[in-house]
């Protein structure tokens, strides 16, 4: 293709991403009740684009006497101000909290829809969305363009703290964990069964790494998977009423913690393991191949520099 | 502060000043069809050498590269023979030129990481013994922002205690010969972000225990910060040990033995 060829499609396809965002930024959202009081928006299994406006996340909230309990409120200003309507059309109770399970983008970019005191995350959660918030919104601006009219951080001031949490009769526990990110919040509802596992638990879909550390995070699993829960929420993909996502989570980590070990010990440069086939078994999730590369590049720099320690001393 | 390449450098631009027609038989399609491919010819090739486009000189790197800082790159020009040295560049970077390997005894080829500033061509031109420079490479998309910003260790003085420390390990090959992973701390700032200055290494000399040559490596700011290379040395030159020399553009030295 011509040099004049390409930047003219190149053109066009902006310009009609571009034209479909703007004559039409609904999220079109439909809350699923999925137990007694408590409903989910299940987000499509795909990548940050122009065309799903950054809906690749699962948001819920739980309706009680005491208020609303909104649990994450998506990529934008516009899904949170979507997601309070779609509250609205539900329930005439107020929003009265609304928690961020972690700093990541889709999870907490749709703040400015609810009021500022209602906003609560774990405190490293907080101080991840000060320092990160910025950078994250920029780069949403990147991937899903006019969807994120008027979007800026709006970062929760009240720190939640772990334990039981009772609201309108229902029997919550909020669990502090980590190795998505450095801080994962998960939502026990003892009274329903529901466990929301926010960003620690992913459906068929591959997860997410930028963040992760793999042991601390397969702890977290292997907790959730004590908790006895009914129904499993995870932070992308489908609900489920049993633990198969927390396998697959873990299967999923597993198999890269030592695909990448392995690969950085044989001595493989980053672009041979890049280029290992990816097990059948994962073949099916959602945009793996494209996670396994994200995941290459922010994870395999320090299995390498494990594997280098070894040897090569500096001469004297 | 020594600068190695002025001279270089001059020589080169006399040569393009000259300004001579490209010899017959030289390829102009450009296979990634990017609009810089002339600049590029003109400013890094001399205007009457050959330089034609060749699949056999391979650049490996991903389509994609979600971290503009870090985009790991191999290239391999084992395919042609009599490789004397290759220039690896990327036509949109503000930097081009990211890094020269001259093969004096290792396998011709190399495995580093860039900063890309934008999406671009990345690109290895091998020169054989005839004088032609054979190109290949590849597109890899980016959001882009990798040499515009700052170096994690310019704002850590922590780090400038261990500058040009080396970390390395070597592996034997299943298809014979070893293989040389080695990793140098050292920020490679590349004097765009505001008020930091170019700081990144300069040449680096692979040889085997005896001291004779294997590899020589001309760096330019586009590496990535903490530089890793892979650098595979074929059966009949793998050595009881290794050893790697150079220094940065402040003068600063890197030396460290390679044991296995
Ligand atoms: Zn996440």
């Amino acid at each position: 293709m011509s040099r004049s060829a390409r930047s003219l499609v190149a053109l066009f396809t902006l310009g009609w991403a571009l034209l479909l965002a703007a004559a039409d930024m609904n999220y079109d959202l439909r809350p699923v009740r999925i137990a007694t009081d408590t409903w989910v928006l299940t987000g499509l299994s795909e990548d940050f684009s122009f065309k799903n406006g950054g809906n690749i996340v699962n948001t819920g909230f739980i309706v009680t006497p005491a208020g609303v309990l909104v649990i994450d409120s998506g990529p934008s200003r516009a899904y949170g101000e979507q997601l309070r309507r779609a509250i609205a059309r539900i329930t005439d109770k107020p929003v009265v909290m609304v928690l961020n399970t972690h700093h990541h983008p889709d999870h907490f970019l749709g703040n400015q829809a609810f009021a500022p005191d209602t906003l609560a995350a774990l405190p490293d959660t907080i101080h991840g969305i000060h320092s990160e918030g910025g950078s994250f919104n920029e780069n949403m601006y990147r991937l899903i363009g006019d969807w994120m009219a008027g979007t800026e951080v709006l970062a929760p001031a009240k720190p939640v703290t772990p334990g039981p949490m009772e609201l309108g009769g229902h029997k919550l526990e909020l669990i502090a964990l980590k190795g998505h990110t450095g801080a994962d919040l998960a939502i026990f509802d003892r009274s329903t069964g529901v466990l929301f596992a926010g960003d620690l638990v992913f459906h068929d879909r591959a997860p997410t790494t930028p963040h992760a550390n793999i042991p601390a995070w397969q702890a977290s699993l292997d907790r959730l998977d004590t908790l006895g829960f009914q129904v499993l929420v995870p932070g992308h993909g489908p609900v489920t009423l049993d633990a198969g996502p927390i396998r697959q989570t873990r299967a999923w980590l597993t198999w890269l913690d030592k695909a990448l070990r392995q690969a950085a010990e044989d001595g493989l440069d980053m672009t041979e393991a890049l280029a290992i086939d990816l097990p059948a078994e994962f073949r099916r999730l959602a945009v793996v191949e494209a996670e396994y590369r994200r995941s290459v590049g922010q994870l395999f720099p320090a299995y390498e520099l494990k594997a280098l320690s070894r040897s090569g001393r500096p001469a004297q | 502060m020594i600068k190695p390449h002025a001279l270089a450098a001059a020589s080169l631009m006399l040569a393009c000043s000259l300004a001579l027609a490209a010899p017959k038989g030289e390829t102009q399609n450009d296979p990634l069809g990017s609009h810089n491919w002339s600049y590029m010819r003109k400013d890094l090739f001399p205007a009457n050498a050959r330089v034609v486009f060749d699949e056999r000189v391979k650049v490996s790197a991903p389509l994609t590269a979600e971290n503009p800082m870090n985009v790991p790159v191999s290239v391999d020009a084992a395919a042609l023979p009599g490789v004397t040295e290759v220039l690896v560049f990327a036509d949109l970077n503000p930097i081009a030129r990211i890094v020269r390997f001259a093969p004096t005894g290792a396998h011709p080829g190399l495995g580093f990481r860039i900063k890309l500033q934008q999406s671009s061509p990345v690109r290895a031109a091998a020169r054989t013994a005839d004088g032609t420079w054979h190109v290949g490479g590849t597109w890899v998309n980016t959001t882009g922002g990798g040499c515009t910003l700052p170096s994690a260790g310019s704002a850590s003085p922590e780090w400038q205690k261990r500058l040009g420390e080396v970390s390395s390990r070597v592996w034997e090959r299943k298809e014979g010969g070893e293989r040389i992973r080695l990793r140098i701390i050292h920020p490679e700032d590349t004097g765009l972000a505001a008020g930091i200055p170019a700081f990144y290494i300069q040449p680096l000399d692979l040889a085997d225990a005896q001291g004779k040559p294997l590899m020589h490596i001309e760096g330019f700011e586009p590496l990535s910060e903490n530089p890793v290379f892979t650098v595979d040395i074929p059966a009949a030159r793998a050595s009881t040990g290794y050893q790697v020399s150079g220094r940065d553009n402040n003068g600063n030295a890197i030396s460290a033995t390679i044991e296995k």
